[in-house]
């Protein structure tokens, strides 16, 4: 317990970046009960684009809604894109990986190709792309960043299940009889899955600030959801009366990021410093 | 049905070199060129060489864990050359015979999956017997190689590396084989504690009736339990012979002086050092003539020109010579 | 090296055709209809009209060879027509493309004239005040959204002090410049020397850093001549990987700045749904990022003579 201790206070990084983000997740889990205001009804032009006060300790927007509750609702949008899209994009990128890995050949070469595309077009771009022929919303957000950044956990994962199954232990589970697939799930998976989670904390983060750009150009989740992006977009004309109202969101994401980014970084010293580097 | 378990006719093993923007292929290494071995039941072989002689891949192959390039590899009297290609049941029937131990007792053993599910999962797989005695197999297998069977829940970490190699020895014995393939299966372990390993192979094939290969790059360590020695240099034989023969009458100068690198404990004994020079020659272009004639200390012209055959020295003794 | 070069610029045209097809294919899944009547048009068109303008646009052909035609004239270097405007995609992003490449080479010249210094002070000062306070920077400035970054820089040094304009892109005088490229340039700045940083201490602890020490070099043409030369190429890697997400957020901060590029282009015409100018825009940006990218790998040859070029 005491050494536990120690190794955690070797990686700071760990422990900050855990505590944000717990933050925010407890943030997004119990929004209705930490909000002191509903994020979309409790409009009220009488007290729109207050200052910080104690009623409304970081003001209130143009249409008169607390920021601070939907700074709090903003935490939803953010996570779940986050979560969702970066959880496709590990789950499309551990197949392809594994499976180009693993059988090699043509389907390595077909693989590694596409992987290859995917890199040489900036995840921002294509997000745009996407975003274009699919129009605004959340359920289109998912789609575009969840199924445009699988490239770096896929080449993560075929170098790891390379290097992993020309192991010793693999090709004893070969010679006791283990069928392929056996191999790929018990073998092999198991022992790539640390890099993978590097990749994918550290993808989130992305997706994160991804979500709130293309919110903040309007191609994202439209009003009057309460996403961070969306809040700085309809903000940014008021930004040299009113500041506050950006202030406020934009620190979230920031700090979200941050979180998530301290947290990755800190998996990554745990596990192996070299290895999610040299992928990338 | 005879006595014979496995025997390998003329195995070879070349795996090819790509170079080039379209990946031709520019030559070969040989890393097997040329492997005939016949073993009998209950029955220890000892496989000889420096790193590098292909003593491992020519394991590999018999296990079709490498795919053999030419050769016929024929285990209880059924061509099993390309168990690969085979269907599951038949493969299945011959893997559960054959198994192997490594040598690095860390990169042996995955390490996300406790003994119980080392040594359970491939009785599974094989249906080895009944669900509900596979815990009482499982503790009396950790009980033979000298393990606790409470020991079943923890995870490889947790052992130290003679430990480790018992574990390795209990995963290859769940299937109950025949034959198992060792290699190098001590060498990465303390003196002492390569005694105990010994002891337990040596124990366990009298127990089960097992026959070994055991792979080894000094004579020192199969001297103990091998029959019969076979020594290999750049993928091929160059000399066989019960293991008596090896060490009393070495015909081949590389046997030679493989036998002067091991310490005698007897201070007044007299022996020739011949101290081998320089480093085994790569397998992509091995060298013309007999392979062994660049570090050969009698080496005639005729050495250079023409590859020596095995030939028979006396009834079980041949040597790949041209001097003998 | 000159098979090298030649099998690399080879591997390029590959790239940009299976880039094109995609983009091509993601950007016309729409039908010829559903493409104009959200094409822009908010008048209710009658049905005589709509089939004129299908015709004239071209739409009324089957997708297969509204892509031959499409490459066909790609390949002659013509990008198509602007549904919306009277004029050719070629010509809008020729005016926008001057504005793009002096931003996001200023934001480069940025972004490595105090990343990759500030990246190797720290490494040589490991555990200093500085490196923890350049490194936390760092990674700082790679979780700050830029669009935030440009509203805060714009409010403290427009609004505040007054001494750089707010937008626009005012002929391209430096003032106007400063803003927005810093904005730009700042997460690319933070990665730089996060990868300086690792790479410099990496070589450091090499054997050879160290023999050369002991042989009584001094600790600055140490510093110079070997470390930088050793390290070069992860940061070279990095930077040229990384080009495409500062390309990306050109997009972002030249909105934000109201500055005439491609991205602004870019995102004007995803409103208007004019397919061929988003089409264009986005095979130019991501021809910037791959000849970037090409420039980088080539370079590799110059900097390390380890590398097998064979």
């Amino acid at each position: 317990m005491n050494q536990k201790f120690k190794k955690l206070k070797q990686n700071p990084n760990l422990v900050i970046g855990g505590t944000i983000t717990f933050i925010f997740i407890v943030m997004a889990v119990w929004a209705p009960a930490l909000s002191p205001y509903h994020p979309v009804d409790d409009a009220d032009l009488m007290v729109s684009e207050l200052p910080p006060s104690i009623t409304y300790p970081f003001g209130t927007d143009e249409q008169g809604r607390d920021i601070l509750t939907r700074v709090i609702y903003g935490s939803r949008i953010s996570l779940s894109v986050g979560l969702v899209s970066q959880a496709m994009n590990t789950i499309i990128g551990i197949i392809l990986g594994l499976t180009a890995g693993f059988f090699g050949k043509w389907w390595d070469d077909i693989v590694m190709g596409l992987t290859n595309i995917m890199l040489s077009i900036p995840s921002m771009i294509f997000a745009l792309a996407v975003m274009a022929v699919m129009g605004p919303g959340l359920m289109n957000i998912f789609l575009a960043l969840g199924l445009t950044n699988w490239a770096f956990t896929c080449r993560i994962t075929r170098s790891q299940v390379l290097s992993t199954r020309s192991l010793d232990y693999v090709k004893a589970a070969n010679a006791l009889g283990y069928s392929r697939t056996r191999i790929m799930f018990t073998q092999i998976l198991p022992n790539i899955l640390g890099p993978i989670l590097v990749v994918a904390t550290l993808g989130m983060a992305g997706a994160i600030l991804m979500e709130a750009s293309l919110s903040f150009l309007g191609l994202g989740t439209q009003p009057p959801t309460p996403s961070w992006g969306g809040m700085l977009a309809s903000a940014r004309e008021q930004m040299f009366t009113t500041p506050w109202i950006s202030i406020f969101p934009g620190m979230a994401i920031f700090f979200a990021v941050l979180g998530l980014n301290l947290f990755g970084d800190g998996l990554r010293d745990i596990l192996d410093p070299h290895l999610t580097r040299k992928a990338k | 049905m005879s006595d014979e378990l496995l025997t390998v006719k003329d195995l070879k093993v070349h795996f090819p070199v790509k170079k080039g923007i379209f990946s031709r292929i520019k030559g070969y290494v040989y890393a097997v060129d040329g492997f005939s071995i016949a073993l009998n039941k209950g029955e220890t072989l000892g496989v000889v060489g420096e790193s590098g002689c292909g003593k491992t891949t020519a394991g590999m192959a018999i296990l079709n864990l490498i795919q053999p390039t030419d050769g016929v590899i024929r285990f209880e009297s059924k061509d099993i050359t390309h168990l690969s290609s085979m269907s599951r049941a038949k493969q299945l029937d011959i893997r559960k015979k054959m198994q192997i131990i490594f040598q690095d007792p860390y990169s042996s053993l995955n390490p996300r999956m406790s003994l119980n599910q080392i040594i359970g999962v491939p009785m599974k797989i094989h249906g080895i017997c009944p669900k509900n005695e596979i815990k009482d197999r499982i503790a009396l297998i950790l009980e033979k190689v000298g393990l606790s069977p409470d020991h079943g829940k923890r995870y490889p970490h947790e052992f130290s590396g003679g430990q480790r190699q018992r574990i390795g020895i209990a995963r290859a014995l769940c299937l109950n084989p025949r034959l198992i393939i060792g290699d190098e299966p001590v060498s990465a372990l303390d003196v002492s504690i390569q005694a105990q390993i010994i002891n337990l192979l040596l124990d366990l094939q009298d127990e089960f009736n097992l026959s070994y290969i055991v792979i080894a790059h000094d004579l020192a360590v199969v001297e103990h339990i091998a029959d019969r020695i076979v020594v290999m240099y750049l993928g091929k034989i160059i000399e066989t012979a019960p293991y008596k023969d090896i060490y009393t009458n070495p015909q081949h100068p590389y046997t030679q002086a493989l036998l002067s690198s091991i310490p005698i404990p007897d201070p007044r004994a007299k022996r020739t050092h011949a101290i081998l020079q320089g480093d085994v020659p790569s397998p992509r272009n091995p060298p013309s003539g007999c392979a062994f004639h660049p570090r050969c200390p009698d080496a005639k012209d005729i050495c250079s020109q023409v590859s020596p055959e095995l030939r028979q020295i006396s009834p079980h003794h041949l040597a790949a010579c041209h001097l003998v | 090296m000159a098979a090298y070069t030649f099998r690399r610029i080879l591997q390029f045209f590959p790239t940009v055709f299976f880039i094109s097809l995609i983009m091509f294919g993601l950007l016309n899944v729409l039908p010829g209809d559903a493409t104009l009547m959200a094409g822009g048009s908010k008048h209710h068109l009658d049905e005589k009209t709509a089939q004129m303008l299908k015709k004239q646009l071209g739409l009324d052909r089957p997708l297969y060879v509204r892509y031959a035609s499409y490459m066909k004239n790609l390949l002659k270097g013509d990008l198509g027509r602007s549904f919306l405007r009277n004029e050719s995609v070629n010509s809008l992003v020729a005016q926008r493309i001057g504005p793009t490449l002096y931003l996001s080479t200023a934001a480069m010249v940025i972004a490595v004239g105090l990343g990759i210094p500030l990246g190797f002070l720290s490494a040589l000062k490991q555990g200093s005040f500085l490196d923890t306070l350049s490194m936390l920077g760092a990674v700082s400035g790679v979780s700050v959204p830029q669009f935030w970054l440009g509203l805060i820089l714009m409010y403290l040094f427009s609004l505040v002090l007054g001494w750089f304009p707010s937008q626009g892109y005012g002929d391209g005088h430096l003032m106007h410049l400063i803003l927005p490229a810093f904005t730009l340039g700042v997460g690319y700045m933070a990665l730089l020397a996060r990868t300086t940083r690792a790479a410099v201490v990496e070589v450091l602890t090499q054997d050879y850093i160290r023999t050369a020490r002991s042989k009584g070099l001094s600790v600055l043409i140490v510093n110079f001549t070997h470390v930088f030369r050793n390290t070069m190429v992860l940061i070279l890697t990095t930077a040229g990987l990384q080009f495409g997400s500062l390309i990306g957020q050109t997009v972002i901060v030249e909105k934000l700045f109201s500055w005439p590029g491609i991205g602004s282009l870019l995102v004007d015409s995803i409103f208007q749904r004019d397919i061929p100018v988003t089409q264009g825009c986005v095979l130019i940006i991501i021809g910037i990022f791959l000849l970037v990218n090409l420039v980088v790998d080539l370079l590799y040859g110059v900097i390390d003579p380890r590398i097998e070029l064979s």
